[in-house]
């Protein structure tokens, strides 16, 4: 059978799995508004959050985009649109195209027009980035266990855990930013760019807590985003 | 309903999820192999798991370990569905729980992290779909050079906004492990592209950082 990887079968399949995310994510979404309501949760704070993640979600969203459309060269469209949209990411499903592709010896600059080379990708691109799904219903009750026994013992102690570890990604991502300062003025934009952001929430800080306003708190982190990016797009091509 | 049994429920509908959608994952591949009758040898999807899996499942259980307890329950089980966590979902809920004055662990924190996550979740698809249907479209808009500069440098905007709430919040616990990552970085700049296997260690350095100004009582 000749093979097109952007073929009717391949949409219709990509639609199914999109469908069942939707799904999952809605029937998550009803159940927790429900129940922060039966709980007596202010139904306007609910709503906020829906719309203040939403929001927040725009920027990293089209990045993602990018993904499909860098995969999508070698791939066609809807197997990117599939693994982009479940657990997988574009630092997990390039390698696992590449490495495949190696081994097989297929360049991953044309399209693919074997079946069997596009099935053996998929295949890697799903194997490859089960586990982590497959060990949440597996691991969660323990670690929450072993979470609940700290806090039972020294709640102040279980707290500042949580905050260590958010803040060891916090020190990873951050201190990823100054990986190339040694090219030169260039490797500095991402430092430049995290410094302007780190600035613009200092500023939406101080409107929301002295100018009282209030609005700001929910949409901040956004904006600063956005501001930040906006001003990588304006420093980048004076300082390269 | 009590707590604890809403909990339980969690767990239990998480679950049932959380294997259909391991089923579903797993009929993709299949579905491609029966409909072109194109299953491919074990060798080559062997060599090609060997390049990735064996960074990848590490990274998949670090991410469990590190990411479950900061996202609650029902986000979990979700997160770990529908992907992107440290660019995306994980700073969603840690931001959501931020700006309405709830903590990880608590029911309102499992309901706002729950509610930001799914919100996340939903948004991502309908632009990755509506991108994808318009592709032909937005490709010029998406390759812009103008805009590639806004892109590359998503993670640095993300995470210096991000940054400066925690850091000043907890600047004695940040010190140390943002120095050990800077000086890291900069010896070693190609471990930018391993930034997830390095999540734990930053962690871990915190967390022995915390515990030890916590018994001096300095935090």
């Amino acid at each position: 059978m000749d093979f097109n990887p952007n073929s009717s079968f391949l949409y219709l399949v990509a639609v199914a799995v999109i469908l069942f995310i939707l799904a999952q994510s809605v029937f998550f979404l009803i159940r927790a508004y429900r129940r922060g309501k039966e709980i007596g949760m202010d139904v306007k704070k609910l709503r906020t959050t829906i719309t203040s993640s939403a929001i927040f979600t725009v920027a990293p969203a089209v990045s993602i985009l990018l993904g499909v459309l860098t995969l999508s060269k070698f791939l066609g469209l809807p197997l990117p649109w599939i693994r982009l949209s479940v657990i997988g990411a574009i630092t997990y499903e390039l390698p696992a195209a590449t490495s495949t592709a190696s081994a097989l010896g297929i360049p991953i600059s044309e399209t693919i027009t074997d079946p069997t080379v596009y099935s053996a990708i998929t295949w890697v691109m799903t194997l490859g980035i089960l586990p982590s799904t497959i060990l949440v219903p597996i691991l969660l009750k323990r670690i929450q266990g072993g979470l609940i026994s700290i806090k039972n013992k020294d709640s102040k102690w279980g707290e500042l855990l949580i905050s260590a570890m958010f803040m060891g990604m916090i020190s990873a991502f951050m201190g990823m930013v100054f990986a190339n300062i040694r090219n030169g003025l260039p490797g500095w934009i991402p430092i430049f760019v995290m410094f302007f952001s780190a600035a613009l929430m200092a500023v939406c800080g101080l409107l929301i807590k002295v100018l009282k306003v209030k609005w700001l708190q929910d949409y901040a982190l956004p904006i600063c985003m956005l501001g930040a990016m906006a001003f990588a797009v304006i420093i980048t091509p004076v300082i390269s | 309903m009590d707590s604890r049994i809403y909990e339980e429920k969690t767990h239990h509908y998480g679950k049932i999820w959380t294997w259909t959608a391991v089923l579903v994952f797993v009929l993709v591949p299949v579905s491609v192999c029966i409909f072109y009758n194109a299953w491919p040898p074990f060798m080559s999807v062997f060599k090609g798991l060997l390049g990735v899996a064996p960074i990848f499942w590490t990274v998949g259980f670090i991410e469990v370990i590190t990411f479950t307890p900061m996202l609650g329950t029902g986000s979990s089980y979700l997160a770990f569905v529908t992907g992107n966590l440290t660019n995306l979902k994980v700073p969603c809920a840690i931001n959501a729980m931020e700006i309405n004055d709830v903590k990880s662990g608590t029911e309102e924190g499992e309901i706002v992290s729950t509610i930001a996550v799914a919100t996340s979740s939903i948004v991502t698809t309908l632009i990755i779909t509506a991108g994808t249907l318009l592709l032909g479209t937005l490709t010029p808009f998406l390759n812009s050079p103008v805009l590639k500069p806004a892109f590359d440098n998503i993670l640095p905007a993300l995470f210096g906004a991000l940054g400066v709430v925690y850091i000043s919040k907890n600047l004695k616990l940040a010190v140390t492990p943002m120095l050990f990552m800077i000086i890291l970085f900069v010896s070693v700049p190609s471990l930018a592209g391993s930034v997830g296997i390095l999540v734990p260690v930053g962690a871990v350095i915190s967390i022995l950082m915390a515990r030890l100004l916590y018994k001096k009582n300095m935090i």
